[in-house]
């Protein structure tokens, strides 16, 4: 299931702009990857490259590789659909289709598998996910309400209940908890740890503490200008990140020092 | 909310209010209040004027044979031209917003913005000479095939007529005629379809098409519909180009492509109107006042309908 993704030499670019600028990385699987960095250094550009979601955005464009299992994400003959159906994404904002109720939003991506599937078959799944996201006994009596009637907390769990019912190789996850309240935080961290067993989780995340609690490996990146292309400055266990940096800017970062 | 709702109570506050506010909301009410008094104006009018043919003896209404048979064939000829629009019309109108929204590039869907909502900036004494000079005799051919494959349906019975002024050939002019307002209305509210929820379904793995089915579509769909019932409005009120296109004055009958067709309500009323005295008028009235019933209807039905599902709707 859960699967490595090597990247190399990655230039993520908007039109002419060059967002992020030569990334090299491997992110191990089964484990949970955290990218700290300031607002605009690029962190959710190289992660929506990671699924091609970048390119959604009209010009934006990516040079280099994004090796799966073997496999260039980026290859002529890769259909970013398929790409999309084996990484899955959780948004900053919890983003729940509201004209579906909370059974079909957890259906959401079988469905769009097409493959037909019995009743019984696909309550199992949605029982499946939703205890996955631990969101199953909130929920179990209003599966036919609609998803937004919610928390965000529970709505953002619900997204993820719906990014893992299809069983994807890795799990992105853009700021996921940046709009929640700190216990539904704790929720979703909890989630987080537990769902490493299955998938490669790779994080962004503006709080550096959640980085610490729940990641093993931590890339920190960092631009040196407004206009300046980000980078990734370094990639070290999260433990090594978080007491003795190799570069001075994480540092620097890390201990709210800028400059 | 405010103060004056519980004036006895002692420590109420009194909230402040500003000038602004006041002469705000004091226009806007006056407008909301303006708009009822005119409905109900029109309203009574027709009321009133319609009387004394709702209660004049059957033999003195036009026709002889009361208000009743005289304005079924009406009410049946607006009805069919204005659904068969409606049914021409409104998945073009989602295909073309659909279109200029999320397949066209964007030079492209702004000319075919502009081109499309010129449509609506024709007059329809334009579209009903069209439809008389150009469109009838050219869909007669249609009429023919219609009659030979299609006539075990009540609609294509025949016989084909050979002039093209058919309901079917109006139904098609007024078609044109609504396509505008739909497809306008329809981009409007497929452009502000969240991005939030098209790169959800674009996350799992939705293709475009998959994408617009499940995030674009279904919150789209109350604007569609109302879009929708705007246009069979217009296309239920049309009175020009109807009364141009169409040989009416027939009685009631499905028959879409004979040249017996039933009239509507509003191209009877013009053409009748310049000679009728007396009950004559008043006849004519009251089948405005079942027009403005229909229409009535229509949007309550398509406002119940939009808010059945509110709950899903996305808007709490």
């Amino acid at each position: 299931m859960a699967k490595r993704i090597e990247v190399s030499d990655l230039n993520i670019y908007y039109g002419d702009f060059l967002a992020v600028e030569g990334v090299n990385v491997a992110i191990e699987p089964r484990s949970i990857t955290a990218l700290i960095g300031p607002s605009g250094c690029g962190k959710s550009t190289f992660l929506r490259s990671l699924n091609r979601m970048h390119e959604v955005i009209p010009g934006a464009r990516v040079e280099g590789k994004v090796v799966m299992d073997g496999q260039d994400l980026y290859g002529a003959d890769v259909d970013p659909v398929d790409v999309r159906r084996h990484v899955g994404m959780v948004f900053q904002r919890p983003n729940p289709f509201p004209t579906m109720s909370i059974y079909e939003n957890v259906l959401a991506g079988n469905r769009l598998n097409s493959r037909r599937m019995k009743k019984s078959e696909a309550d199992d799944v949605v029982e499946r996910s939703l205890r996955g996201a631990n969101l199953w006994n909130e929920v179990k009596d209003r599966l036919d309400r609609p998803g937004s009637g919610l928390s965000g907390g529970q709505q953002q769990r619900l997204c993820i209940a719906r990014a893992i019912a299809v069983e994807p190789d890795v799990l992105l996850m853009d700021e996921p908890c940046s709009a929640l309240d700190p216990i539904s935080t704790l929720a979703i961290e909890d989630l987080m740890t537990e769902l490493k067993d299955r998938f490669t989780i790779v994080i962004v995340t503006h709080n550096m503490q959640q980085a610490a609690r729940v990641s093993e490996s931590t890339g920190f990146f960092n631009l040196n200008g407004v206009g300046q292309p980000g980078r990734l400055i370094e990639f070290n266990p999260t433990e090594k990140i978080f007491s003795n940096p190799d570069q001075k800017a994480t540092e620097d970062y890390i201990s709210g020092r800028f400059g | 909310m405010t103060a004056t709702k519980a004036p006895s109570e002692p420590r109420s506050q009194r909230a402040v209010r500003r000038p602004g506010d006041r002469i705000f909301a004091g226009s806007a009410k006056a407008s909301g209040i303006f708009i009822l008094l005119v409905l109900a104006g029109v309203a009574a009018f027709l009321v009133s004027e319609a009387v004394p043919a709702l209660t004049a003896p059957a033999e003195d209404v036009p026709g002889g044979e009361g208000l009743g048979a005289y304005v079924a064939p009406l009410v049946l000829g607006t009805l069919l031209g204005a659904v068969l629009a409606l049914l021409v019309a409104t998945p073009l109108a989602v295909g073309i917003a659909l279109y200029t929204t999320y397949y066209a590039p964007r030079r492209v869907a702004t000319g075919m913005g502009y081109v499309i909502d010129l449509l609506a900036a024709i007059p329809s004494v334009v579209y009903g000479f069209w439809g008389l000079a150009v469109l009838a005799p050219a869909l007669v051919p249609l009429h023919v095939w219609a009659a030979d494959t299609l006539g075990f349906l009540p609609f294509f019975a025949g016989p084909a007529s050979t002039s093209g002024r058919t309901m079917l050939t109006v139904g098609l002019v007024l078609a044109v005629m609504i396509l505008p307002i739909i497809s306008a209305i329809s981009r409007e509210v497929f452009s502000q379809a969240p991005a939030l929820h098209r790169e959800a379904a674009l996350a799992l793995g939705a293709t475009r098409w998959e994408m617009i089915r499940m995030a674009v579509l279904p919150y789209g769909k109350s604007g569609v519909i109302g879009g929708a019932m705007l246009g069979l409005g217009r296309a239920l009120g049309e009175t020009m180009a109807v009364a141009i296109v169409l040989s009416g004055g027939a009685g009631a009958t499905l028959n879409l492509i004979s040249s017996s067709n039933p009239s509507t309500i509003a191209s009877n009323i013009a053409l009748r109107f310049p000679e009728a005295t007396g009950l004559g008028i008043n006849t004519l009235i009251a089948s405005g006042l079942v027009l403005f019933v229909i229409t009535l209807a229509v949007n309550m039905l398509a406002r119940w309908i939009v808010n059945r599902r509110a709950d899903f709707s996305g808007a709490n």
